[in-house]
């Protein structure tokens, strides 16, 4: 009896197997070719890997990448930054800034339809705008936008905002995706409503399903204003482990995802990546820094802090940490955007330099103990970071290393994300910190320059305070004369640069990997996904078969 | 038996209300708020901003005003909505009706642990008990270093290992995840075996892992119990020994394994946060992991009380298997 259970279970488990074996490759791969060339064709599905999985597509409730990612999708704004990072129109056409930049006047597409139908109008805009800046809306992206004075529809197809006071970044603030679906949203709680999970948009995809923790499906929107996209179906798998990631690449389960430095330079390189594959690499707006707290006595003389800035190697540290994946940082600005400006002090490897500065500074080794010291206290301090980032780690290490070297003992602390800015960084209670910032696009860094940004919970926690830096800011921020701001920034960073508030590391790249079959990709300063829409595979390499 | 038993149900409520009460104050104690993943270090936020979200959130109260609302609250069987931004109520997070069984989440850490744990049992009663009748020979030797190399390798490390293996070079299983994209389009019995595959090396792993701590148990409680005195008065009347061990022996030495069944109850809910990682499985214990990193307290209160009830309700399990297996104890009662 037991016998001929187990023999019935074992011929069912085969039976399952064989069928499972068999269905597979009809069902996913699709292997007739009906046309030879490369050129583009409609089709196939873009699978690609991700750690994070979005909260809410409505682009304003969010603050993580994931969401923006899926909801950039969906959505548009008024305006986007062109792959030279000028602005272009996006569901704008064009707009008018008046004389003196106070008032914008946009003029709508005409003829855009969300995803179930109704026109999108300036109603959406002004809906949206509304929404966010809402007491009630929890969103982190309001602030451009409480400067503005009046909105306005004037028709159909034309909004006007008004300003209080000339603002640069208006503008590009209107390229945030606010606009949302009138005729869905109205008189309901946005933030409990359906639409944060299933939302309508107008972007080139449309939400199909969603699976909890392991799947989004999106599908082409063909009515999609700026024309159908290519591919068909975009689908973002939730894979919350690297390693696993990586492994389901070379498994072919997915198709694009962004390689951390050892992979992009150590395990990519076989023939079956480079046949199958295609590597980018481009570098990120953002960039980690080591802070001083200005406040602390031993950083309160520049020369110390531009010791310590000889005393480091900055492309010993991209070598090591980043695989040479990055570029020296010398200012707060990303090399070959407009604002940066290339020539700065720089502070080339010179320990010999450095520690004649330091004893300039009055720090000498006068017991002999192998550190410096002054009024008898030894040169010790503390470098923090958040727990979980191995290469803020790294960094720290081999700071710490070349520190030894000139007589500065290091101790590096790693502390949980909540614990680091609540105890230490909010009470201003470390001396030096490994952080990072991502940077917008346009260059106002208001907040973490300016000196009236000092209170608790503001971003100039180092206490940073330089009253031609505060008014260049201000100026930068209250013109829209594009020379009048490039100097401003310009001279800004040659500030930065000799007082060193911040010693400027790296800039990181990032290196996304995307499967071979996939054609139109055109990198450029702003990434590779901008023209996400005009990617394609042509027909003979189409792997996937969509069905709507 | 009844009385007994509604007695010790009524019995569990201080219990549990002292048990959420702890929680709340200890995950209220670290420092953060769920607030910050929104506003820490974004500079397009200003601290009225934040304390508009914190008033939002009743973050603003005392903690014990805070832990009242939230009594209040539970009484009802509500446990609240999530305060990460997708603002969804944390029951829905954890079973998600519109999803089909096998996806929510707490169907699958279940699944997969019950799975887990029904295949250590088998496997490592066996082990424990032939490992103490042949005690100290080649054969319990080899089985003492498998089991303690699998407790001993890091599960993540031989994951990545064996998905290199049967997921990249062999192409045998899939990788991560637990269904494949062309899930929908495949007949049910290919559904079934699609399911079954992706499950195959998260359990293979867990249960490697789990063998040793059941095995080893198992086998020192069998070498106590064979010498007992009733064995020998066993062996002494001529019982022959398969008789002795598996009919009188093995069913006292099972008995404290009662004990580590229920005790194991609390663990089937929060399931391994690592593997679950590790292999992209949408369970509890990357929800559990998730919640804490971003301080969505409804979401852990919801997981905690859920594991406190679970505790609870193992030991009671426990205590009637006792009654119900030793004659000794039901006597007591």
């Amino acid at each position: 009896m037991t016998k001929r259970a187990f023999l019935f279970l074992l011929s069912l488990l085969i039976a399952v197997n064989i069928m499972g074996c068999k269905e597979k490759p009809a069902a996913t791969i699709k292997t007739i070719s009906e046309n030879n060339s490369n050129e583009p064709a409609y089709g196939d599905a873009l699978i690609v890997g991700s750690i994070g999985e979005p909260s809410n597509l409505i682009y304003m409730l969010a603050s993580d990448s994931a969401s923006h990612d899926i909801a950039g999708l969906m959505f548009s704004g008024l305006v986007k930054y062109h792959t030279d990072l000028s602005v272009i129109g996006d569901l704008a056409e064009s707009w008018d800034i008046s004389k003196d930049g106070l008032v914008i006047t946009f003029h709508l597409r005409k003829g855009v339809k969300w995803a179930d139908g109704v026109e999108f109008t300036a109603d959406d805009v002004k809906f949206g705008y509304d929404t966010i800046v809402n007491e009630k809306t929890p969103t982190a992206y309001k602030e451009d936008f409480l400067q503005v004075k009046k909105a306005e529809v004037l028709n159909k197809y034309t909004f006007r905002v008004t300003y209080g006071k000339p603002f640069a970044p208006a503008l590009t603030s209107w390229s945030g995706i606010v606009v949302l679906p009138k005729h869905l949203l109205e008189g309901k709680d946005i933030t409990k409503s359906e639409f944060t999970r299933n939302p309508v948009g107008l972007g080139p995809y449309k939400l199909k399903r969603w699976t909890p923790g392991q799947e989004l499906i999106l599908d082409s929107y063909r009515e999609y204003f700026e024309g159908r996209p290519y591919i068909d179906r975009y689908v973002y798998r939730l894979i919350p482990d690297l390693s696993t990631m990586f492994l389901e690449l070379k498994a072919g389960s997915i198709d694009m995802m962004g390689l951390t430095p050892i992979q992009y330079t150590k395990q990519t390189n076989t023939d079956f990546f480079k046949n199958n594959f295609q590597k980018f690499r481009y570098p990120q707006f953002a960039y980690t820094y080591m802070g001083f707290n200005l406040k602390h006595p031993f950083f309160q003389d520049k020369r110390v802090r531009q010791a310590i800035a000889y005393a480091i190697d900055k492309s010993e540290l991209i070598d090591v940490v980043l695989f040479g994946l990055g570029s020296p940082a010398t200012g707060p600005y990303v090399p070959n955007t407009w604002p940066y400006n290339p020539n700065v002090k720089k502070y080339e490897y010179n320990p010999g330099k450095a520690k004649e500065l330091l004893k300039e500074a009055g720090w000498e080794d006068t017991d002999g103990d192998g550190l410096l010291d002054k009024d008898g206290i030894p040169f010790r301090f503390t470098i923090f970071t958040n727990m979980g980032n191995t290469l803020r780690k790294n960094a720290a290490t081999i700071i710490q290393w070349r520190l030894a070297k000139v007589g500065i003992k290091v101790e590096i602390r790693a502390l949980e994300w909540s614990t680091f800015i609540n105890e230490f960084i909010d009470k201003k209670r470390f001396e030096a910190v490994i952080l990072g910032w991502s940077i917008g696009l346009d260059p106002d860094q208001y907040d973490i320059w300016h000196s009236s940004k000092t209170k608790e919970k503001e971003f100039n926690f180092i206490s940073y305070s330089n009253p031609e830096v505060d008014e260049l800011l201000e100026k930068g921020r209250r013109t829209f004369n594009m020379k009048e701001r490039k100097k401003a920034y310009f001279r800004i960073q040659e500030i930065l640069a000799e007082e060193l508030p911040y010693l400027f590391l790296y800039v990181p790249d990032a290196t996304p990997v995307v499967h071979a079959r996939f054609k139109g990709i055109k990198p450029a300063p702003i990434g590779i996904t901008y023209n996400l829409p005009k990617w394609y595979a042509p027909q003979k390499m189409q792997k996937h078969k969509v069905e709507p | 038996m009844i009385a007994y038993l509604i007695k010790r149900l009524f019995e569990m409520i201080p219990t549990l209300v002292g048990i959420t009460l702890i929680s709340f104050f200890i995950i209220h104690l670290a420092p953060g708020k769920p607030t910050d993943i929104l506003t820490e270090l974004n500079p397009k936020i200003t601290p009225e901003a934040r304390e508009r979200l914190e008033k939002l959130y009743n973050l603003d109260k005392p903690v014990i005003i805070q832990y009242g609302l939230w009594l209040k609250r539970i009484v009802k069987l509500d446990f609240g909505e999530s305060f990460s931004t997708d603002r969804r109520p944390v029951m829905q997070k954890i079973w998600d009706k519109k999803q089909s069984l096998l996806d929510r989440r707490l169907f699958i850490t279940l699944m997969i642990n019950l799975i887990t744990f029904a295949i250590i049992l088998a496997i490592s009663i066996p082990i424990g008990v032939s490992s103490a009748t042949h005690q100290n020979s080649l054969y319990d030797k080899i089985m003492t270093t498998t089991v303690f190399i699998g407790f001993a390798m890091p599960s993540f490390w031989f994951a990545l290992l064996l998905m290199m293996f049967f997921g990249v070079y062999l192409g045998w299983l899939p990788v991560s995840g637990l269904k494949s994209l062309n899930y929908d389009a495949l007949p049910l019995l290919g559904k079934m075996w699609d399911r079954i595959s992706h499950l195959i090396l998260p359990i293979f792993i867990s249960a490697f892992g789990g063998l040793a701590g059941d095995s080893r148990f198992m086998r020192s409680s069998m070498l106590e119990v064979v010498r007992q005195d009733y064995v020998t008065v066993a062996r002494a009347k001529g019982l022959p020994d398969k008789k002795v061990i598996y009919q009188h022996a093995l069913r006292n030495a099972l008995l404290p394994l009662i004990t580590l069944i229920g005790l194991s109850v609390p663990g089937l809910i929060g399931g391994s946060v690592i593997l679950e990682s590790v292999f992209g499985i949408p369970g509890m214990g990357q929800l559990f992991f998730m919640s804490v990193m971003t301080r969505d307290y409804p979401m852990v209160m919801c997981i905690l009380t859920i594991g406190g009830m679970l505790t609870l309700l193992g030991n009671l399990l426990a205590d009637i298997g006792y009654m119900l297996a030793d004659p000794r104890i039901r006597a007591k009662q």
